[in-house]
This record gives structure tokens, C-alpha cells and sequence, in this order.
């Protein structure tokens, strides 16, 4: 998967909407052939202006947009080999399940025959043959989201977008169709270029995320690069439970330094690409990363159980440190360390070697 | 007293209550059987009847003069049967008129409401005001308007004249074409606000995944937009043509004494003609004629779009 050739490439891609609002700010990106490729981000961050930038429903102020090496910018929609999969699908009203399968080919002029077939083999792929001949209006909501899914994969496009496809879905429905929609694309050979703002949706399906954040990308890596060694506060922050704690560089090496923490305790952290840092720095440590333990003389750092929060698999404890921040500890419920610690009573707190990650802002 | 028992006397209460306040339904019956369509009873009659000589029916005495004129002249002389030329073309005009009528204020209103309906929501109102402000003026002076433009000494050919592109005035008055446009100007708003209320509820992303599909502009008129505006069309077609068919001011400001639409050869059998027979008797076939193009119209346009029954 990785090492690909590129399908899309954006060069410094802006977008500014009239009335000077900036939706995307000079964005780069690279994404690979058969790539699972996620835009994650909070609404209103500029992921659906990228993706519909790329569909070409909108033009760039400024940069290029790049398929296989052409610049794909000035074409109108019509012209791309890319399909879009919509957020509310879009699908015709006015005709049938295979008709609206059937659209795209039939656009672009393949012969009768052959659009039968397509559309048969896409509903084969979809697990919606029995539904062939139904009005849109007619089927459930994850069977119009198939649908969907099949009517943009149905001319073969070289990328398939997904506009939050799975939003209006509910939760179940929306597990099943994470995995439908990963095989679909191992299935396919496609890339998918996939937006969402659910950080779940991104570690499940893809093989890597962008996260983004007023108008930027912040950070480009695996879902276990970008949950793991989030480089910046917001991506920490945005994706899973994280503890923030501060500390002073003390020495720094390839890949790691060494952090002095405020209870004098040292703690090896990770270090983003290309960062060398000196003074204050924060770093982050995930919560089932750490460990709690009753005594606190054997802890890299201490503090006071104020709570803890029974979740049938794990226990979520809540750490008052001695500097007066909270650390939440997340451990699973085995039999064997069954563990009881009484709420208000002084604890520590254990980091696993490797955990603690250096922020770069 | 058994509960079933009480049950029934209730009910049978309610009936009797039902049947004692029947006459509160009378207006809704009076306004629909009576004022509604007791006239188009008086007329049938009226179409059988023997024409009164100073116009009026005699009553009660039964005649299908009335119906055979429509169609057929006896010749005053020979009592030889001819067909009705002059009826047969003033219908063939009629019809024609009020189909040409339709098709132009569909096309010209298309993309009016198009243009409305792309608008920002809180701009549409106002195009929609200024769409409908000329519809609250009395038809006569507008039609009296479009006269003065038109006729020979009118402002369209003071200008050419004035400019040297003709050296006579061209003769727009008293033309078909000067009841078309009339007729035209007149029913426009009629064809565009049913098609802005198809059209307002149309979902723009359909439009987006039809270019998303390779459908170019074209395309994606044809195969998504116009489907998805036919109730619209439909209804703007309806209350264009039925105004439009039995139109009477129109015609006779801007076609003259000459060029005559089916309202005015009713018009006419009722006043100077003082046939009222055979006024009627048209009054029912452009019923007809209406109703029988109004069926076939709306079961051929809903045909292939059952998703909007």
C-alpha cells in the first residue's frame, strides 16, 4: 500500500469563498494509488472544500490539483474520473436502483449492453440484486447508501470520494458498513478519498489519515503514526483521550529527549520529524498507556484517585496530580490484576516506556 | 343496561344528531352543485333548445339546430349542407394560439423561474413580487399597453422608422402575432410560479451528482432537472392553456374584428349574432375540448413518473 504512485496530488491549494472566508490555506498533500485516504477534521475545517475541490464542484483561488500528474483544476466535474459518494447520496428520485447505477456509463456513451452488465455486477458487489428495479424512494437507508456507493464505483473511477457517507446512518448500521466499505475498496483496486469527522471511523477503514484544522493539515500518517505520535496539541487532543503534561527538555537525541517533569521526575518522550526543543515543552501520554499502582514511590509521578469509572471492559481512573492537572489512567478489567483502590487515597501513576510523546506546539 | 346496549343508543344518538344538522353542509352544496355548476346545466339545455328571434331561447321547445351549426352551415337558399369554415377555423386558431401560448410562456418561463429559484432564499421573494406585480393590473390596460407598442403609429414602429431600418410601419396589429404576444405577457406569471414551486424544492446536489456522473449541462437538464420539475411544468401547461383557450379580451383588442378566438364566436352568438343555441352549444365543445386535453395531457405527463403520485 504504501510507495504507490500518486493519484492526487494538491499543491499549495487554497480556496477563499466570497466575502473573504478562507476554507483552505495553502494545503499539500500527496495521496497514493489504492489508497485508503481519510480527511479527518471537526466541521467547518475545510475537509468537504477540499474534497469538492478535487470532485470539481469548486475551483481553487490558488494551486494546483494534480491526478496521475495532470492538473485536473479547470476541468468541470464532468470531465474527471473521479465519482463522488454524497453525504445526504443524492440519488435520482426519478428512477430505479439499476437506473441510477447505470447513470454515469450511460453519460458516457458505453453501449446498452455493457451498462447492464456493469450495473448487474454492481449490485452483485453490493448485495442489492434483489432490488434492482426499486425506486430510490422505496429502499431503507443503508440500502440507498449501497446504492450510492455503487452508482459512483459503476464508470470505475480512477478515486471515489465519500462526503461523511455513513453519517446519517445509525450506529450499527454504520459499524457494518465501515468493513463493507474497506472491502469494497480492497475489492475494487479504487483509492478512496474519504471525509469524516468521526476520529473512529478514520482509525477503523484507513490506511492513513490527514487531520484537519482551520483550513490546514496539521498532520499526514497511519491511523497508528497519528494516534500514537500526534505531533500537534489539536491532533492529540482530537483524536482519542489524552493526558497533557508539562515538562523541561533536559537532553535530546535522535527520535527522543529527555524530559524533567515538574515532581522532578525524567521521563524519555518521542520527538516529531525534524524537532529539536529546548525549555518547556508538553508532552502527551494516552491513557491505557499508563499504569496506576498503589504505591506512589514506585510512579513517575503521583497524585490522588478522586474517581474511578467502571466501564465493564476497562476502568477509567481519574488521577488529581500533585501539580493540580488531572491524568486519566485507563486500565482493562482483567480477573487476575483485579485491582481495588479506594477513591481519595494517594496512587501513582506508571508511564510504559515509550508512551510519552513531545508536542510540537 | 348491558355496555354493548348503551354503545348502540349512543350511536344511533349520533346519527340522529348527524341527520338533524345536515343543512350545516349547504353552503359547501349550493356553492358546488348550484352556483358551481348549475349554469353549465342551463347552457346544455340551452343548446337543445329553439332560438328566441331577438336572441333568448324559446323554452321548452327542443331543437339540435343549436350543435348541428357548430359544425355545418345549410345554405339559406338550397337548404345545401356545408361545413362551418369560419367555425372550424376560429377553432384550429383557438387551439393552436393557446398550444403556441403554452409552449412559449414554458419556454420563456423556465429559465425565469430557474434564474428565481437559484437565487439566495432571502432574494426570492422580492423576484417573486416583481414577477406577479403586473398580474395585480387590470388585463385591459395591459393588453391596451402592448397595443400601443405594436400598432402602426406605436412606439416599436416610430423607433425603426426613426433609425431608417424600415420605410413603412410593419403591420403587428390585428395579427396572430399580436395575440400570441398578448397572450403571452398576460399568462406568463401563471406558467412561472407553479414551475419556481417545482423547482424550489428541487435538491441541488442532485444536480451536482448528475455532473459528478458525466452528465454535461445539457444532459443534466434533460435527465435531471426537467423530471424533476414536471409537476411544475404540468401545472404551469394547465393554467396557462385553459385561460388560454377560452381567451376573449386578448383577441379582441389585439386581433381586431378579424382574427377571432372561440371567445369571441360565443361572445358573439350572444350578442349581435342572437343565437344562443348555438352559443352554448361551442360554450360545451370548448368544455370538452378542454377537459379531453387536459386527460390526455396529464396521464401522458404523469406516465413515466410515479414516484411524484
Amino acid at each position: 500500500m504504501t510507495g504507490g504512485r500518486s493519484a492526487i496530488e494538491a499543491k499549495g491549494v487554497s480556496k477563499v469563498f466570497q466575502g473573504a472566508v478562507t476554507a483552505l490555506d495553502n494545503v499539500s498533500v500527496t495521496i497514493r494509488e489504492n489508497e485508503f485516504f481519510t480527511l479527518l477534521g471537526p466541521s467547518g475545517c475545510g475537509k468537504t472544500t477540499l474534497l469538492r475541490l478535487i470532485a470539481g464542484f469548486d475551483f481553487p483561488t490558488a494551486g494546483e490539483i494534480l491526478l496521475y500528474g495532470d492538473d485536473i483544476a479547470p476541468l468541470p466535474p464532468f470531465k474527471r474520473p473521479v465519482n463522488t459518494v454524497f453525504q445526504s447520496y443524492a440519488l435520482f428520485p426519478h428512477m430505479t436502483v439499476a437506473e441510477n447505477i447505470g447513470f454515469g456509463l450511460e453519460m458516457l456513451g458505453r453501449a446498452r449492453r455493457e451498462v447492464e452488465a456493469r450495473v448487474d455486477a454492481m449490485l452483485k458487489l453490493v448485495r442489492m440484486e434483489e432490488l434492482k428495479n426499486r425506486r430510490t424512494s422505496q429502499i431503507s437507508g443503508g440500502q440507498q447508501q449501497r446504492v450510492a456507493l455503487a452508482r459512483a464505483l459503476a464508470p470505475q473511477p480512477k478515486v471515489l470520494l465519500l462526503d461523511e457517507p455513513l453519517s446519517a446512518l445509525d450506529y450499527k448500521l454504520r459499524k457494518e458498513m465501515q468493513i463493507e466499505l474497506k472491502r469494497l475498496q480492497l475489492e475494487t483496486g479504487i483509492t478512496f478519498i474519504f471525509v469524516t469527522h468521526d476520529q473512529e471511523e478514520a482509525l477503523t477503514m484507513s490506511d492513513r489519515i490527514a487531520v484537519m484544522s482551520k483550513g490546514q493539515i496539521l498532520q499526514v500518517g497511519s491511523p497508528r503514526d497519528i494516534y500514537d505520535r500526534p505531533a500537534e496539541r489539536f491532533v492529540a487532543d482530537f483524536i482519542g483521550e489524552t493526558n497533557f503534561i508539562d515538562g523541561v527538555v533536559e537532553g535530546a537525541s535522535a527520535g527522543a529527549a529527555s524530559v524533567r517533569l515538574g515532581n522532578g521526575a525524567r521521563l524519555s518522550a518521542g520527538l516529531p520529524d525534524g524537532l529539536s526543543p529546548n525549555g518547556t515543552v508538553t508532552l502527551v501520554i494516552r491513557p491505557e498507556q499508563a499504569r496506576i499502582v498503589p504505591e506512589p514511590s514506585q510512579a513517575t509521578i503521583s497524585g490522588v484517585l478522586e474517581n474511578a469509572v467502571y466501564l465493564g471492559t476497562d476502568t477509567h481512573y481519574h488521577v488529581r496530580l500533585d501539580d493540580g492537572g488531572l491524568f486519566v489512567v485507563r486500565q482493562q478489567n482483567a480477573r487476575a490484576r483485579e485491582q481495588h483502590i479506594a477513591a481519595n487515597s494517594r496512587v501513582g501513576v506508571v508511564v510504559e516506556e515509550g508512551a510519552a510523546q513531545v508536542l510540537r506546539a | 343496561m348491558s355496555m354493548v346496549h348503551q354503545q348502540t343508543l349512543v350511536l344511533a344518538a349520533e346519527r340522529r344528531d348527524l341527520r338533524n344538522r345536515w343543512w350545516l353542509c349547504a353552503p359547501a352544496l349550493f356553492i358546488i352543485l348550484i352556483a358551481a355548476n348549475g349554469p353549465v346545466v342551463i347552457e346544455l339545455l340551452f343548446s337543445f333548445m329553439v332560438k328566441g328571434d331577438y336572441g333568448d331561447v324559446k323554452y321548452w321547445q327542443f331543437s339540435s339546430e343549436g350543435w348541428f351549426s357548430v359544425f355545418f352551415t345549410r345554405d339559406i337558399f338550397d337548404d345545401s349542407i356545408t361545413l362551418a369554415d369560419a367555425h372550424v377555423t376560429i377553432l384550429l386558431r383557438s387551439l393552436t394560439l393557446s398550444l403556441a401560448t403554452t409552449g412559449l410562456t414554458l419556454l420563456f418561463g423556465f429559465p425565469t423561474a430557474y434564474f428565481i429559484a437559484t437565487r439566495p432564499p432571502h432574494r426570492r421573494d422580492l423576484w417573486l413580487l416583481l414577477i406577479t406585480i403586473p398580474f395585480w393590473i387590470n388585463i385591459l390596460i395591459r393588453t391596451f399597453a402592448i397595443q400601443e407598442l405594436i400598432r402602426n403609429e406605436g412606439i416599436i414602429n416610430s423607433f425603426l422608422l426613426k433609425i431608417g431600418v424600415i420605410d413603412q410601419p410593419i403591420q403587428m396589429m390585428f395579427t396572430d402575432f399580436a395575440i400570441l404576444l398578448g397572450m403571452v405577457y398576460v399568462y406568463l406569471p401563471l406558467m412561472v410560479l407553479p414551475l419556481y414551486g417545482s423547482m424550489e424544492k428541487i435538491d441541488f446536489r442532485l444536480v451536482e451528482a448528475g455532473y459528478d456522473l458525466y452528465a454535461g449541462s445539457f444532459k443534466v437538464l434533460r435527465r435531471v432537472i426537467i423530471p424533476l420539475v414536471k409537476p411544475g411544468i404540468i401545472a404551469g401547461s394547465i393554467l396557462v392553456f385553459i385561460p388560454a383557450i377560452g381567451a376573449y379580451v386578448t383577441p379582441r383588442v389585439l386581433g381586431g374584428g378579424k382574427n377571432l378566438m372561440l371567445g369571441n364566436l360565443i361572445e358573439l352568438q350572444f350578442g349581435q349574432g342572437r343565437n344562443w343555441p348555438l352559443g352554448s352549444a361551442l360554450s360545451i365543445t370548448l368544455m370538452v375540448i378542454v377537459t379531453a386535453a387536459l386527460l390526455v395531457y396529464v396521464r401522458n405527463a404523469t406516465k413515466s413518473d410515479l414516484y411524484h403520485g
